[in-house]
């Protein structure tokens, strides 16, 4: 009964949301509450619409977009796994590189942004890496917790039974680790649409963010918002999928 | 350093700190091929310590030890198993991929590591829970698997820290005979810590009682009936009664 409402109450509230948006957008009550044209101010039925109509443009840009924040979450998550295992494996690599990862975390994306642009172009390439340079810090600082989380008696135990040190961080750090990587994951994969938006706004010459502009620009309010309903679609896809692969791997929880 | 086979470990004047803490005082401790010796002290005076040394997983302050014949801590590590206190089952694997772990580490394949140890189930009393995760075995379980585990590494030296501290009275009574029965079929030198004078007493050759911190060998006793079949019999026998009044004199007498 519980499992049926958590699934039927949330669909419930955003259809009733949704409904009081249509009733409110076609009789035009929020466009004269707000002194606007009727048509900056769409509703349900027409962004549906307009995603339909415009239905190869937007996927044409979609997959630009789609294609930035998955390579982005690909590169910033090797490079983590990567950093994470080499900072465990390294006593002297972890002090040395640590202090490092943290400042080019604190390098500010608005700054890079525009830069990577101009070296490199307004193709994905830049906004892959900003991506990557956005999400690789969570992962790396949750995992390498993760992989000091293990239990020292543990470790004991895989000695005494012939272990070698990689034995041990397969058998035991790795999946000790695993809850925390997933943690780092959920945080990346929260913030990669966000920043691949913003890397699109420093200079580009397709995805979802450049048509926003665009069609603001030229008042074309449906449009931007069947972009906008696409966008949520990709987060909470992201984040699902993200949860379901926890489920999926960590089994023993 | 005298060589003797039939001594599997031995400890001469073996003392032990943790920084400033003092833990072991010239310990004198052997213990012959295939003989249980259990260890049993006021908490905190340094057993599961002793064990960790004779293991090799760890190095005393002053003095020697040897198990094995070997006396650097990397070749008494290949001569020893060690069953933490706590089982240390891994929730992630399955009950019998956790015994297999021995076999694994030293790069046996799955399905012959699995084969290996699947064969040991049936007798330990846990045929058809081999695919169960730790967390789905009853407390009894876990500590037969542990145990299998630590057998399966084939050490002729396996060191026990209190195997059945976290279980209750009949379950523990229970897993006391069992043990007893596994050791009688599969002969090991073993060191047994507990707290428990009489499990201590049914399951060794001898009790070394220690005193408290620094634990030092207060007494050592024979145990009249190690390991007997019949283990309510044995513990009632008056000879056994006697010497365990005699323990828990020496055991408050060490506590002081
Ligand atoms: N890693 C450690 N560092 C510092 N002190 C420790 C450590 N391990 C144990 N001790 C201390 O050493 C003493 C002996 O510990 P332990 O060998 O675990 O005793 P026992 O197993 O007899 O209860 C205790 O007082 C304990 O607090
Ligand atoms: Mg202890």
């Amino acid at each position: 009964m519980r499992a049926v409402l958590r699934i039927v109450l949330p669909i419930a509230l955003i259809a009733a949301l949704v409904g009081l948006w249509q009733i409110a957008a076609s009789t035009g009550w929020i466009a004269e509450a707000l002194n606007l044209e009727p048509f900056l101010v769409p509703s349900p039925a027409e962004v549906g619409d307009a995603i339909w109509n415009n239905r190869t443009l937007l996927w044409e840009n979609t997959w630009v977009t789609l294609r930035e924040i998955l390579f982005g979450l690909l590169a910033g998550a090797a490079v983590g796994v990567g950093l994470a295992t080499a900072m465990r494996f390294s006593r002297v690599l972890r002090d040395a590189v640590f202090p490092l990862t943290v400042a080019v975390q604190a390098v500010p994306i608005v700054v890079i942004a525009p830069i990577l642009v101009v070296w490199f172009g307004y193709g994905i390439g830049p906004k892959v890496v900003i991506v990557a340079f956005a999400v690789f810090f969570p992962i790396t600082v949750n995992l390498l917790d993760g992989l000091r989380a293990v239990d020292p008696e543990a470790v004991k135990m895989m000695r005494t039974l012939d272990a070698s040190r990689w034995a041990t961080f397969r058998r035991v750090e790795v999946p000790t680790a695993l809850p925390y990587f997933f943690s780092g994951a959920k945080v990346a994969v929260a913030i990669a649409p966000i920043v691949a938006l913003f890397a699109e706004l420093a200079g580009s010459n397709a995805g979802l963010m450049r048509l926003i502009v665009q069609d603001n620009a030229n008042l074309e309010i449906a449009r931007v918002f069947a972009a906008t309903v696409i966008l949520i679609a990709i987060g909470v896809l992201l984040v699902g999928l993200t949860a379901l692969a926890q489920r999926l791997v960590v089994t023993w929880r | 350093m005298r060589k003797d086979n039939s001594v599997s470990v031995a400890a001469r004047g073996l003392s032990h700190s943790y920084g400033e803490l003092r833990s072991l005082q010239r310990i004198d401790l052997a213990a012959a091929d295939g003989e249980v010796v259990a260890l049993v002290g006021p908490s905190g005076c340094g057993k599961s310590t002793l064990l960790e040394i004779v293991c090799g997983l760890r190095e005393p302050s002053t003095g020697e030890v040897e198990a094995g014949g070997a006396a650097g801590a990397t070749g008494r590590l290949a001569h020893c198993a060690y069953m933490p206190q706590r089982d240390l089952l891994l929730p992630w694997f399955s009950a019998l991929d956790n015994a297999a772990l021995a076999l694994r580490n030293r790069g046996a394949g799955k399905a012959e590591a699995r084969r290996e140890a699947g064969a040991l189930f049936e007798r330990f009393g846990l045929a058809g829970f081999e695919g169960a995760r730790p967390q789905e075995l009853s407390g009894g379980m876990r500590q037969r698997v542990a145990f299998l585990r630590t057998l399966v590494a084939g050490k002729p030296v396996l060191a026990l820290d209190e195997p059945f501290a976290s279980l209750d009275a009949i379950s523990r009574a229970e897993m006391q005979g069992w043990l007893a029965g596994a050791l009688r079929a599969d002969s090991r030198t073993v060191l047994l810590v507990s707290h428990d004078i009489e499990e201590a007493l049914y399951l060794a050759d001898r009790v070394v009682v220690l005193s408290a911190r620094p634990g030092r060998i207060v007494t050592e006793l024979s145990a009249p009936h190690p390991r007997a079949e019949d283990r309510d019999h044995a513990v009632t026998d008056p000879a056994f009664v006697t010497v365990r009044e005699h323990a828990l004199v020496s055991l408050r007498e060490g506590a002081r």
